[in-house]
């Protein structure tokens, strides 16, 4: 059998249009890690259990180990570089940082992604309402409690 | 970790699909929401020398109601299932869709995958299968219709040909005085459930009229726990004929030892589960609202 042809895809990662060529078998977290050199967004357990790797894919928290590049095709990807805007922090990742939300920091672009959608949904969660939304992603310094607080924070934050 | 090289083509109708992966053999395979799928590729599981993609289809992700029929689209995904206000009209519909994995899975994840896949530990079948649910399948000889309970024949096996496939799942919402309830017991949120129960309940005047029970993830295919129903039938439903349905459904049970449990562990959570689903059923089909859902530390 012939070797697979790469397959060019179009699409929008941090708001900047890109166009590449992928090889089938590509998962979206090593286009973006390998191709795009966008090194914030981590590869944790890379069997769809840690949500280090967590992007949002078209406004969407994905595991990005857990999807194929050719997938994110016309598509929109939103990673840990494009939550600072204008050499600002994100409200989100400033409470981290107030809030000491990060020991080794390995599981954090995942958790603020996870958190971004959220407090762009639901601008007063509950404490049910964030415990579930960062479910899907493992920390395995801080027992949760400081990144809780920080998410509480920055929906505090963004609401002003 | 890479999946092996593959070759991927990208549906743009259903009728494409199946014909592409008839023509392309065995050696196909359909990619739906992947979460199962790409990691069996990434740890080699699964070497599929052609992926179809179905994700680009247009309009394959939709929940309607016709009648008092729900209908899932066949790339509904478990995320949509959770929000729609017509889903939530069947409670243990909105109950599995809510607690399967996490946020990203369930953005991802599709029902009709689920029910394909046929993992032994899956939600999606238990709780269907405790309602008339119909699995509607396109292949190259036409389309057909198939009961869920003749769909699922062993653990990762159903009755579809390989270039066979689901185009829709249609649900019979229940009546007015029934009431559901689906409970899975999992370690934390991404992992599958160490046990979990379904049950569906019918009410007449306080007495069970009708009562379906399936255990999940402690055998090979969910287990119909037709001796628990029978406890149930025809009785009233208090704390006697309710701890009796509990240790039937304890008896059905068919669970091995593994990481998420010993046999004897799963068995015991199989009756507890059994006794809080069918008392969170029996308030449901009174008309209560209660929140319930997978159950995780």
């Amino acid at each position: 059998m012939p070797e697979p042809q790469p397959v060019r895809i179009k699409l929008k990662v941090n708001g900047k249009p890109c166009e590449l060529a992928v090889e089938p078998r590509m998962l979206l977290v090593e286009m973006i890690r390998e191709t795009l050199d966008l090194t914030g967004t981590h590869v944790g357990c890379d069997t769809t259990y840690c949500g280090a790797c967590t992007v949002l894919l078209n406004g969407l928290p994905v595991k990005s180990c857990t999807v194929l590049a050719v997938q994110a095709d016309q598509g929109e990807v939103l990673t840990v570089e494009g939550l600072a805007a204008n050499g600002e922090l994100h409200p989100i990742q400033q409470a981290f940082m107030d809030q000491h939300g990060l020991q080794c920091g390995y599981c954090t672009p995942g958790m603020q992604l996870a958190a971004y959608h959220l407090l762009a949904h639901n601008p007063h969660p509950s404490e049910r309402d964030i415990r579930k939304a960062i479910a899907g992603n493992t920390c395995r310094c801080t027992g949760y409690q400081n990144i809780f607080r920080a998410i509480e924070s920055a929906a505090e934050l963004m609401r002003r | 970790m890479y999946p092996g090289s593959f070759h991927y083509h990208r549906a743009t109708s259903f009728e494409e699909a199946s014909a592409l992966v008839s023509e392309l053999g065995p050696e196909a395979k359909l990619l739906a929401g992947g979460q199962s799928l790409i990691p069996l590729m990434k740890l080699r599981f699964a070497n599929p020398a052609h992926l179809v993609d179905l994700n680009f289809i247009p309009a394959t992700s939709y929940i309607k109601q016709e009648g008092d029929t729900l209908r899932f689209g066949p790339l509904t995904r478990h995320a949509e299932i959770e929000y729609s206000n017509i889903a939530a009209k069947i409670p243990i519909v909105h109950d599995c869709a809510a607690g399967i994995a996490d946020v990203q899975v369930r953005n991802r994840g599709t029902m009709a995958g689920s029910l394909a896949e046929a993992d032994p530990s899956g939600d999606w079948a238990p709780a269907l299968l405790t309602l008339d649910t119909m699995v509607h399948c396109l292949g190259p000889k036409g389309r057909r219709e198939i009961a869920l309970a003749d769909f699922i024949t062993d653990a990762y096996t159903t009755v579809l040909e390989h270039d066979e496939l689901i185009s829709e799942i249609s649900v019979r919402v229940p009546p007015a005085n029934s009431g559901g309830a689906y409970l899975a017991f999992k370690r934390c949120a991404p992992v599958y459930a160490s046990a979990a129960v379904a049950v569906q309940l019918t009410l007449d005047d306080g007495d069970c009229r009708d009562a379906r029970i399936y255990l999940a993830a402690v055998g090979l295919t969910p287990i119909h726990a037709t001796e628990a129903e029978a406890a149930l039938r025809r009785k009233a439903i208090n704390p006697e004929t309710i701890a009796t349905a509990a240790e039937a459904a304890r008896a059905a049970a068919d669970p091995q030892p593994d990481m998420r449990g010993s046999a004897e562990f799963k068995r015991q959570l199989v009756f507890a589960l059994t006794k809080r689903a069918i008392g969170l059923a029996a308030r449901r089909a009174r008309g209560e609202r209660v929140e319930a859902s997978h159950i995780y530390a």
